[in-house]
């Protein structure tokens, strides 16, 4: 493909999402129904914690606030993922049904192909809620906003949405070598969530570990948070350990970028 | 009645095909399961004995939850969206012409999945929950049939709640908006988020009384013996909706087979 024609990649996600983007605004009514339904069904999930503190004043030495904003930070990184590149979880009905050769053939990366692909502008309403928790977690905490407190919350959502991104995308290059584990890498994603809504060290010492040494959940906002709330990291791992944060997305995104990219040399159409 | 037998039958079989998306399903279901597990181990360390539950009711109260998310269809179920989708593009016409009744024959299809999903995506975590934690069970037959009758009453309240969801596409051109709030309603009415003893005051009255709550609340405190007046009134509740769920489906259905009609197909 070395017409001098073909866009840089930024410049063909953008001209495949806005596709999407103008088809799902041709009904406008739906599109906000959809959207604020998106919103709250993904919401329940913090209307779940309100509820808990009817009960209860603090969730493991967390008050309402702190587990307002770690809700908020979980919610913002796997909206934005989802949002960008969610679709991708679909790679594996492309490859049945034939599809991804059609990306190989088009002057567009195949990964972008991917990730635009039936681009859902209604799953802005996650991101959308998550804003709200956010602005209503920051008026009522009670913090000495730092400029380092604020750099390294600011940039953990940036960096969390760069994990679960990794997530989705090292699950699609998994469903090069089968394609119906589709629902495997739902765990991380839509799991990892629901893992990053809580303190991460109520699972225990095993889970704790894993999220940090294995699948690195726990640099999404927990880390982070503990640094910005200046609350004690658990199991005896340095106070500076939330600092790490952009090295272990970093690395990630380079895992996520080699395995799609070892999937990919892995096709080989659907045979019959 | 033996064609709605074989329907099911071939339901179950149509489900059973994808092995391993099933196992993925179980997978994730699992892992939902022990993060749910260590929530709520949290939750009822601070504050022992909330709702009428003890640790080890709102542990099992997690397994069972993850189990009949899908043979319930708390999330919506295959199914009725297929069923949808063919009032939406018009395919219903042809499930209209068949000489037998179309709530009974998407009925006898949810039972089929309903029951193989049982078994795969129930069972499992179920098992793995287990295991790992020490979960309460039904003592006796009696609470053990008890339990049968309660799960099958959820599957067919649920159902009726998704058939009319799926019926509404007769009336509105994109019924997506309407599955959506469908789905908000049940996640929150069932139980799913957080088991509906937790709900505080006026909230936890209302919740308790609506049909979603005999989806996933009224069997799992069959289960666990926990209903407030006895399981027999609990079982009585859910015959009592799905009564009136199921008429009002067979109602809709006449109406809206009436303005197929007046369409011209």
């Amino acid at each position: 493909m070395g017409s001098p024609q073909v866009l840089a990649w930024p410049a063909q996600y953008w001209l495949l999402i806005r596709m999407w983007i103008r088809s799902s605004l041709a009904y406008p009514t739906s599109f906000v129904l959809m959207t604020v339904g998106f919103a709250l069904i993904t919401g329940l999930d913090f209307v779940a914690v309100l509820l808990m503190f009817s009960h209860i004043e603090s969730f493991a030495g967390f008050g309402l606030a702190e587990m307002a904003l770690l809700y908020a930070t979980a919610a913002m990184s796997l909206g934005i993922a989802d949002l960008a590149l969610g679709e991708i979880e679909r790679v594996g009905n492309r490859i049945r049904s034939g599809e991804v050769d059609v990306w190989l053939v088009r002057p567009a990366g195949a990964f972008v192909q991917a990730a635009a692909d039936n681009f859902a502008l209604r799953r802005i309403g996650k991101p959308l809620q998550a804003t709200v928790v956010l602005v209503g977690a920051l008026v009522h905490l009670d913090l000495d906003w730092t400029a380092a407190r604020v750099v390294v919350l600011a940039t953990s959502m940036v960096t969390g949405a760069l994990i679960f991104g990794s997530i989705f995308v090292l699950g699609a290059a998994f469903q090069f070598v089968t394609n119906d584990a589709a629902e495997v890498a739902n765990a991380f994603t839509y799991g990892g969530q629901q893992l990053t809504q809580y303190p991460l060290a109520i699972f225990g010492r095993e889970v704790v570990l894993a999220v940090t040494f294995v699948v690195p959940l726990a640099f999404v906002n927990y880390y982070p948070l503990l640094f910005v709330l200046d609350k004690p990291v658990p199991l005896g791992m340095p106070s500076w350990i939330g600092l790490l944060t952009p090295l272990v997305a970093a690395a990630m995104t380079a895992i996520a970028v080699t395995a799609w990219r070892a999937g990919l040399r892995r096709y080989r159409s659907t045979g019959s | 009645m033996s064609v709605y037998w074989a329907i099911a039958r071939r339901s179950f079989r149509r489900y059973s095909t994808y092995r391993i998306a099933t196992a993925s399903g179980v997978f994730t279901n699992t892992i939902f399961g022990f993060i749910f597990c260590g929530v709520f181990l949290t939750l009822w360390s601070a504050e022992p004995g909330l709702g009428g539950y003890q640790a080890a009711d709102a542990l099992t109260f997690v397994w069972i939850q993850q189990g009949l998310l899908m043979p319930i269809g708390l999330f919506g179920a295959a199914t009725t969206s297929e069923l949808g989708e063919r009032v939406r593009s018009g395919a219903v016409a042809v499930d209209l012409y068949r000489p037998v009744s179309l709530i009974g024959w998407w009925l006898s299809a949810d039972l089929g999945r309903a029951g193989f999903q049982l078994i795969a995506r129930g069972g499992v975590p179920l098992l793995v929950g287990t295991l790992a934690f020490d979960l309460r069970f039904p003592s006796g037959a009696a609470q053990w049939i008890a339990v049968a009758a309660a799960l099958l009453l959820a599957l067919l309240v649920s159902f009726g709640i998704r058939y009319l969801v799926a019926l509404t596409g007769f009336w509105i051109v994109d019924a997506r908006g309407v599955e959506y709030a469908a789905i908000v309603l049940s996640l929150f009415f069932s139980g799913m988020i957080l088991p509906l003893v937790v709900f505080p005051g006026a909230l936890g009255e209302v919740a308790r009384a609506t049909p979603w709550a005999a989806t996933l609340q009224v069997p799992a405190d069959v289960w666990l013996g926990r209903t407030a007046h006895g399981a027999g009134l609990a079982l009585a509740f859910q015959l009592a909706w799905m009564a009136a769920l199921l008429t009002a489906g067979a109602l809709l259905t006449r109406l809206a087979t009436r303005k197929v009609v007046i369409q011209g197909g």
